[in-house]
């Protein structure tokens, strides 16, 4: 598949992958392609930045490569690595009279390379979905090591020079905004602000993915997933959460959601302990006191 | 557009509207750029290129698409990017209005159909306006700040303050903010009518504009419009967030000399164990792990009546690091100190947990004065077997002693005894020092002081921290 022509078919092409973008999103992939630019897309946890990148790995059949950040996170684990162990070998096999040139010529080739995901994604022969997650996990060094792969698309390696990327990857960097990234960092970077989808784009998302389930408990489901994101939470429910919540709503074959079946089901979207008594407290009532007003209405 | 002149708000401020620049969209743009820096947006000549290169990819005729871009690619933030949001309105409403004013454009005769200023019914207009208002619908409160203007302002003329005339507006209206539990029709959420009121503002602007053919000097965006939206919800939610990244920090100390391995001892058996899979070369030596030391954490905390605006914040700092760390004990003091540690550990919700403080932590509060230094005196009366060189002291509090001894050298003792002292004031920096105030008689004694009112201020905290950990390493 070719990349996107234009911002409607990039949402059209998501869409069809199973992702619906916003305005923005949607814009802003199409511009990342045109531009040749990475993307920084900030947003809280769980309203699909890393199913972004996942979705415009499927929407361009391009494959994903993917880098997960965590502190300490090196370059021997995001670039490169000499496989000395094989190298090793190479130099043990070796006649004893072979002179120290020839070796070293011979072992710091490609074939004692061991390729991390970047060099992986520079070096690969067809374009791809790059995926750096959770950049704010990392430290700034790495940031600061990470420019020269997202400005100029190359690696230097000392002991062979610098490889060139072959193809323009499509790179996307997410971050839960948990520490202030690098201006260096962000000026090569388009920006990309993820927030939960107000009521009526959920309900479309959680349609699409469970296309069987009743239309009046989506919306159901969906408001109140809203009515619980407005409490003050450790973890407001995310959008997955609110497509897992749909499915098994589905499976147990509901009808409606009332409080009883909110108290039974709501771990699936609440993961905490005290957000579960708030959630059960707050959204519980209101449930039980709508069927109430719901039920005094149709008796009288 | 001289690039290195005055804004461009102070070039076209006022009097007849200044010659617009060269045609064409770039020298706009550039001035939208210039207008963004002035509003502390950090942009560089490889922002506007790839806003350039961006908006030849994408439709002008569509202001959303034209605006997204520039979001994309000039905002590096939510922060930025609702300041561009701001200055985006006000830059293109200005052009529009200076182009009106130079090609004699007015719609100062021509009344709004069918409804000249007798024909509105003013309790219809104002249930409309409260409609619309609740629905969010921008378009219709467009038009209706427009009517409004024209029902209400005309009345008395307008005063020529915009100011005044949209808070007679809002009076006219009467219409609430939400905030109590009882349903009243006439509340509306905030976010809302804020948005209607700048409708009106941006109306009377333009009117304005059409009287007096001329262009109002551009004011800076006001701190109230740039801040997002935000609860006291969220402000928990973000101290909480970033006393999580303080107990990273706190937890990663000492592993940061890791790549360095400074002073680590080498573990003969694991490296003899690696060395096996290079045929016994011991090409990697294994180091012995290095023990994270666990931070213990000793906070106490101000409550007295000089210090009640900033004691919410300070709670919640210390609800969510009862939640982060295991080892933290916590004392709430006023004029003597009382440990709070297992009300934070039986009560996990903040607003049980300041309850709880506030009736019964047993705070023994006689006169309702702090006194620091009792405070100290009962505090190492307490924990002084407990403190270590691995402790950590944070006090927050504002140190004003009222008039009593500050007992510096106690707390001296305290700070030697532990391994780190840091205090927070949730004082600016200037009021430090001044009436009671007794600062100087403890920051020497402390690793760190930092002013703290703020989650700003508290991430500065916690990344002085991490910085005071690496140099005394």
């Amino acid at each position: 598949m070719a990349d996107f022509t234009s911002i409607e078919s990039t949402r059209e092409r998501l869409g069809e992958v199973g992702y619906l973008a916003d305005e923005p999103a949607s814009l802003v992939s199409f511009l990342a392609g045109r531009l040749g630019k990475p993307v920084l897309v900030e947003g809280p946890a769980g309203v699909g930045k890393t199913e972004l990148a996942k979705a415009l790995s499927r929407a361009t059949g391009r494959p994903l490569i993917r880098l997960q950040c965590y502190e300490g996170l090196d370059e021997a684990k995001a670039l490169y690595e000499w496989n000395y162990r094989k190298q090793l070998l190479r130099i043990q096999t070796e006649a004893a009279d072979t002179g120290w040139e020839e070796v070293k010529d011979d072992i710091f080739g490609e074939e004692f390379l061991l390729s991390r995901p970047l060099l992986r994604a520079i070096k690969s022969e067809e374009p791809v979905v790059l995926l750096i997650d959770e950049i704010d996990k990392t430290d700034q060094e790495f940031e600061a090591m990470l420019l020269e792969v997202l400005s100029d698309f190359q690696i230097s390696i000392p002991e062979l020079g610098p490889v060139y990327a072959r193809t323009q990857p499509l790179v996307l960097l997410t971050s839960n905004n948990s520490r202030e990234l690098t201006e260096a960092l962000k000026r090569r970077c388009l920006y990309l602000w993820l927030d939960y989808p107000d009521a009526e784009r959920e309900l479309e998302i959680v349609r699409l993915h469970t296309p069987e389930l009743d239309e009046h408990v989506a919306r159901k489901l969906v408001e109140v997933v809203h009515m619980v994101r407005a409490l003050d939470l450790k973890k407001p429910p995310s959008i997955a959460e609110s497509i897992d919540w749909a499915r098994a709503l589905l499976v147990l074959g509901a009808e409606d959601v009332d409080s009883a079946l909110l108290e039974k089901t709501m771990s699936i979207i609440v993961k905490h302990r005290t957000d579960l008594d708030l959630v059960a407290e707050r959204v519980g009532v209101k449930l039980g006191a709508d069927a109430l007003f719901g039920a005094t209405r149709t008796a009288g | 557009m001289p690039s290195s002149g005055p804004p461009a708000r102070q070039a076209d401020g006022g009097g007849r509207p200044a010659p617009a620049g060269p045609p064409g969209i770039a020298p706009r743009l550039l001035e939208l750029a210039d207008e963004l820096r002035g509003e502390g947006l950090a942009i560089g000549t490889s922002e506007l290129l790839d806003a350039f290169a961006a908006l030849r990819e994408v439709s002008w005729t569509s202001q959303a698409d034209f605006r997204e871009a520039l979001g994309a690619t000039l905002a590096k933030s939510q922060e930025d990017r609702r300041v561009l949001d701001l200055v985006f309105d006000r830059f293109f409403f200005r052009a529009v209005e200076r182009e009106a004013v130079r090609q004699g454009v007015s719609e100062l005769d021509r009344p709004y159909e069918g409804t000249g200023p007798d024909g509105i019914d003013l309790g219809t207009l104002r249930e409309r306006i409260r409609q619309a208002v609740q629905a969010g619908s921008d378009s219709e409160m467009r038009d209706l700040a427009r009517l409004a203007i024209v029902a209400f302002g005309r009345q008395g003329e307008g005063s020529g303050v915009i100011g005044v005339d949209v808070q007679r507006i809002r009076r006219t209206l009467g219409l609430r903010t939400e905030r109590g539990t009882q349903p009243d029709p006439d509340e509306v959420p905030r976010e809302q009518l804020q948005q209607f009121e700048r409708h009106v503002r941006r109306e009377l602007e333009r009117q304005q504009v059409e009287r007096t053919q001329s262009l109002p000097p551009s004011r800076p965006l006001r701190e109230f419009d740039r801040a997002l939206p935000s609860n006291p919800a969220q402000d928990l939610a973000a101290v909480h967030r970033v006393v999580a990244q303080l107990k990273r920090r706190l937890a990663t100390q000492g592993r940061e000399q890791r790549g360095r391995k400074r002073g680590a001892a080498v573990d003969v058996r694991r490296t003899m164990r690696t060395s096996l899979q290079t045929g016994g070369v011991p090409l990697e030596l294994r180091y012995r792990p290095r023990r994270p030391r666990r931070p213990e954490l000793y906070v106490l905390c101000d409550v007295s009546t000089s210090v009640t605006s900033s004691s919410v914040f300070f709670l919640s700092v210390l609800h969510a690091l009862h939640d982060q760390f295991r080892k933290l004990r916590s004392f709430v003091f006023v004029e003597r100190i009382s440990e709070v540690t297992d009300v934070f550990e039986r009560e996990r919700n903040f607003a049980d947990v300041s309850r709880a403080i506030a009736t019964d932590a047993g705070v023994a509060d006689v006169s309702g004065y702090t006194d620091y230094g009792r405070v100290w005196l009962e505090f190492l009366e307490r924990v002084v077997d407990d403190l270590d060189p691995r402790s950590t002291v944070i006090v927050l509090g504002d140190a004003r002693t009222n008039g009593r001894d500050a007992k510096a050298k106690v707390f001296g003792t305290l700070a030697e005894r532990a391994g780190r002292t840091f205090w927070m004031n949730p004082e600016p920096r200037l009021y430090w020092n001044y009436g009671d105030s007794v600062m100087a008689a403890y920051e020497p004694f402390c690793d760190g002081v930092f002013e703290c009112w703020t989650t700003r201020q508290l991430e500065a905290f916690v990344d002085a921290l991490a910085d005071v950990t690496i140099s005394t390493a």
